[in-house]
């Protein structure tokens, strides 16, 4: 990362397509500024006042009518393929491929708090194997912040309230820079870290030698019984609520008829404000744990709905 | 016959040029111009309360000026802080106030009123041969809003601070800033009626009192400049209020609107500011085009080139600015169809601005060109316009935005729009237009040396940044890696430049006030009804009202019939 450099590195499989976009714009570009310079220039000097040039005079009606269309239709045809061609790349950059490698990620003033499905946690620090797509699954404690590391040419804002997701695959192993890229007060531009991409093999010694917390979906497990949801929701308890098993990425008929899918935003929507969609046939009598959990319990309970839902990891 | 006067006070020709002084001499004669607005009526009240839009844009001026080097001044902490990596010279929340003010009065104070509140005051009646605005003491309550609300804010963000940003993105305004997030916006939202003001009092006055003969397609484009400017201020400034006001009522009410811990959405603001900052950069931008349209014509000696297709585009920016908002947001999690349309909307809007540049360009050829001051500022504004609109292509590009998104790529593009284009217009459109508000003529060699100065200082204060943003470097980052220093220090280096380029003027045109050469009523020889009255112009402006028999920019004979042929020298020089 040191020295005079006109070219961040090319650490992703992004990041030569990302490039290539740029550097066709880039040309192009160039090609017009140089060329509307050269005709600035070249005009300025032999049609300046009293040089021999012929001034005056006008060029037809019908000649005006054929530069107008010329340079009204040739850049609008050039934007169309440029758009088209940079629009396609964005189609990937919003489908993680399946099997990626999920990790979380909590964004709070002022750091970064990743954790690795195996429960290894790390603050403004994230160590990732090359080789295979990373999907990173983020939250935010407070306020906006957004998850940007420039080796891979890729950034998504980190919106409080949101699940917000992205995804990229690293190809050169590497310290890369992180950085916060949403300005969210005093310490904004301390919000920074590294990414560390190793070869896999690294990267499983990496995380053997790590302590070994709790899993996400462990932690998950534990809140549930802490906070005293199975006390409603497992069968046989005091108060009826909907069983919680086999409920994730299925449908949820409400009160009122109306049928959602039971996806991240869902689970996050009904634990803090449960009474926004009632599950049809129960009352509304869950309360709020809006304020009396954090963002990062809250991924873990996520987590851990989703591994025992449909088609989840833990059946 | 068409003599055309020398402006240059400067060279071997400036001492015998005479500055057509016999023939203000001659017209001087009459009556009503004995008293030029500046001379009609005197003491500070008759400036005050004046409903004269003559008084009132240089009332205009004066408050602009002062809010234009304030926020330079806050422009100059930051750049000197950035010149080393560590946070050194300010702490943290103290370089976030510095940008915050720097954004806020740039964007509100100067660049908004900037063209429009000025020349466009000064000018808008006399180009179209009217006696004032439409809504006179409107016009004037438009003035004291924005001083009182100006006043207000900055007196908020010296003495409290606002750590925000000018773009007060929730919930970080409404929930965790400690600054004076309601007074700020308060006046923000205050001087938005200024502006409202202002922009329907322009269409009014358009629409209502353009003098006999001038139909709509004899309309200098200044005007219609204005006009589309007009019309974007009247009708996105209630959603900037709106914004504003919902963040007054979050943050003290602690209704839920925005912040999701109340059940709000911070995107929502996200919309809402973006859907009136969007055609906002478009009320910064538009008036420089008018402007530099003005001068290529005059200084070319040659008719626009697409007159009707320089109106259709200035519309249509208008209008297609209304739809672009979104390309702030690619990277908020907004879905990827609004992205794709946002992203196509913005190359789209690219059109209108490549067809400008080029005729401008094709309006050279075959010109008879002096180089003059504005001249000088307006070519620098078409070179860079074009880097600055280029680059909103890149912006536009979703894969390209993901990575330079609130980088300094960002920063550089929109300072090339806004201080490249529109700031460059403005000090060429306050040479070519100098002699007539004042009656004095501005040094000439002075003038071109400080064009040149802040062409290049320009230059090398915002290209580096560029390179910054490509390489990752984050916006409003008060430190910053080792690896972004050279950049940062070159950039540093171009503002030294850049400030100098702008004291400059403010030199000269004072000393011109009182020793510059009085200037004839028409000294560059120029086209439009504002050069057919006395300079500085009587209190009314026309003696009688003016009639229009010819099309705008009437350099030389109309267009011949396609066949016809197109020898038809102008300036008295004979064929080659």
């Amino acid at each position: 990362m040191e020295g005079l450099s006109f070219f961040p590195k090319e650490a992703s499989t992004f990041a030569p397509r990302t490039d290539a976009v740029f550097f066709t714009l880039l040309g192009l570009s160039a090609f017009m500024t140089l060329a509307v310079a050269f005709l600035l220039v070249y005009f300025c000097t032999r049609y300046r006042r009293g040089s021999k040039a012929r001034h005056g005079g006008r060029v037809s009606k019908l000649i005006d009518l054929e530069f107008e269309a010329g340079w009204s239709l040739i850049p609008l045809f050039i934007f169309l393929f440029l758009f088209t061609w940079a629009a396609g790349q964005e189609f990937t950059l919003f489908y993680p491929p399946k099997d990626a490698l999920e990790i979380s990620v909590v964004g709070k003033q002022w750091m970064w708090k990743t954790e690795h499905p195996g429960g290894q946690r790390e603050i403004n620090a994230l160590h990732i194997p090359i080789g295979r797509p990373i999907k990173l699954d983020m939250v935010s404690q407070d306020t906006i912040h957004s998850f940007y590391v420039p080796a891979f040419r890729v950034k998504h804002d980190v919106v409080p309230g949101r699940d917000n997701e992205m995804w990229f695959e690293a190809k050169e192993p590497g310290a890369y820079r992180l950085f916060c890229a949403e300005f969210c007060g005093t310490d904004h531009s301390r919000m920074i870290g590294t990414i560390t991409a190793m070869p896999p093999e690294d990267y499983a010694r990496w995380l053997d030698a790590q302590p070994t917390g709790e899993t996400l979906v462990a932690e998950g497990r534990r809140l549930y019984h802490e906070l005293g949801c199975s006390g409603c929701h497992e069968a046989g308890g005091s108060v009826r609520a909907p069983p919680l098993h086999g409920l994730y990425g299925g449908p949820v008929p409400l009160e009122g008829g109306a049928v959602v899918t039971a996806d991240e935003r869902y689970v996050r929507d009904s634990i803090l404000r449960p009474k926004s969609q009632v599950a049809a046939g129960y009352k509304p009598i869950m309360p709020s744990f809006q304020g009396s959990i954090d963002e990062g319990e809250l991924q873990a309970l996520q987590a851990w709905i989703r591994s025992i839902g449909d088609g989840g990891k833990e059946g | 016959m068409n003599t055309i006067v020398d402006a240059q006070g400067s060279g071997s020709s400036g001492g015998s040029g005479s500055h057509s002084l016999p023939r203000q001499a001659e017209r001087g004669v009459g009556r009503e111009e004995a008293t030029s607005y500046l001379t009609a009526g005197h003491g500070v009240k008759s400036w005050l309360f004046t409903t004269d839009h003559k008084r009132i844009a240089i009332l205009y001026a004066l408050t602009i000026t002062v809010f234009f080097f304030i926020g330079g001044a806050a422009a100059t902490l930051i750049r000197m802080e950035l010149f080393t990596p560590a946070g050194d010279l300010v702490s943290a929340e103290g370089y976030n106030k510095l940008f915050t003010l720097h954004g806020v009065i740039m964007v509100w104070f100067f660049l908004v009123p900037a063209i429009p509140a000025t020349l466009g005051n000064f000018l808008l009646p006399l180009m179209l041969g009217a006696r004032d605005l439409a809504f006179p003491r409107l016009n004037l309550m438009s003035w004291w809003l924005i001083v009182i609300a100006g006043a207000f804010v900055l007196y908020v963000l010296v003495m409290g601070g606002v750590d925000t940003g000018w773009t007060f993105y929730a919930p970080y305004s409404t929930t965790y800033s400690n600054g004076y997030v309601v007074a700020a916006a308060a006046g923000i939202f205050v001087s938005g009626f200024s502006t409202i003001a202002t922009g329907l009092n322009f269409i009014v006055t358009t629409h209502t009192m353009r003098a006999p003969g001038m139909h709509w397609f004899r309309v200098p484009l200044f005007v219609w400049s204005i006009y589309a400017t007009a019309l974007i201020m009247l009708l996105a400034t209630p959603v900037l209020a709106m914004a504003l006001l919902l963040i007054m009522i979050e943050r003290l009410l602690g209704v839920g609107i925005f912040d999701p811990a109340l059940g709000g959405d911070p995107v929502l603001f996200e919309h809402l500011f973006w859907f009136y900052s969007h055609p906002a950069v478009y009320i910064m931008i538009l008036p420089g085009m008018g402007v530099v349209t003005e001068i290529v014509t005059c200084f070319a000696r040659r008719r626009i080139f697409g007159y009707q297709f320089m109106v259709y585009a200035l519309l249509s920016i208008a209008v297609v600015g209304f739809f672009v908002w979104g390309h702030h947001m690619f990277v908020a999690g907004q879905s990827m169809y609004a992205g794709l349309v946002f992203s196509f909307l913005s190359y789209v809007i690219a059109v209108p601005s490549a067809i400008k540049v080029f005729n401008w360009t094709a309006t050279l050829y075959r010109g008879s060109i002096v180089l003059d001051a504005p001249m000088l500022y307006a070519l620098g504004f078409i070179g860079l316009f074009t880097m600055g609109g280029l680059t909103g292509l890149f912006v536009a590009s979703l894969p390209i935005d993901v990575h330079v998104h609130d980088t300094y790529f960002v920063v550089a593009h929109f300072h090339y729009v806004m201080v490249g284009g529109m700031v460059s217009a403005f000090f060429g459109g306050l040479h070519f237009w100098w002699p007539k508000i004042t009656g004095r003529l501005y040094p000439e060699a002075w003038a071109r040396f400080a064009a040149l100065l802040m062409f290049f200082g320009f230059n090398m204060t915002f290209f580096p940044q560029f390179i910054l943003g490509w390489m990752g470097m984050p916006r409003r980052y008060h430190e910053y890696p080792s690896e972004f220093q050279v950049y940062h220090v070159l950039s540093s280096a171009g503002a030294v430049v850049l400030g100098a380029a702008y004291l400059l003027p403010l030199g000269y045109f004072l000393w011109s006030l009182r020793y510059g050469q009085p200037a004839s009523d028409n000294p560059w020889d120029a086209k439009g009804l504002e050069w057919r009255t006395a300079s500085p112009p009587p209190k009314h402006n026309f003696p009688s009202t003016p009639r229009v028999d010819e099309e705008a920019y009437d350099y030389h004979p109309p267009r011949r019939p396609p066949g016809g042929h197109l020898d038809h020298p102008s300036d008295g020089r004979p064929a080659s």
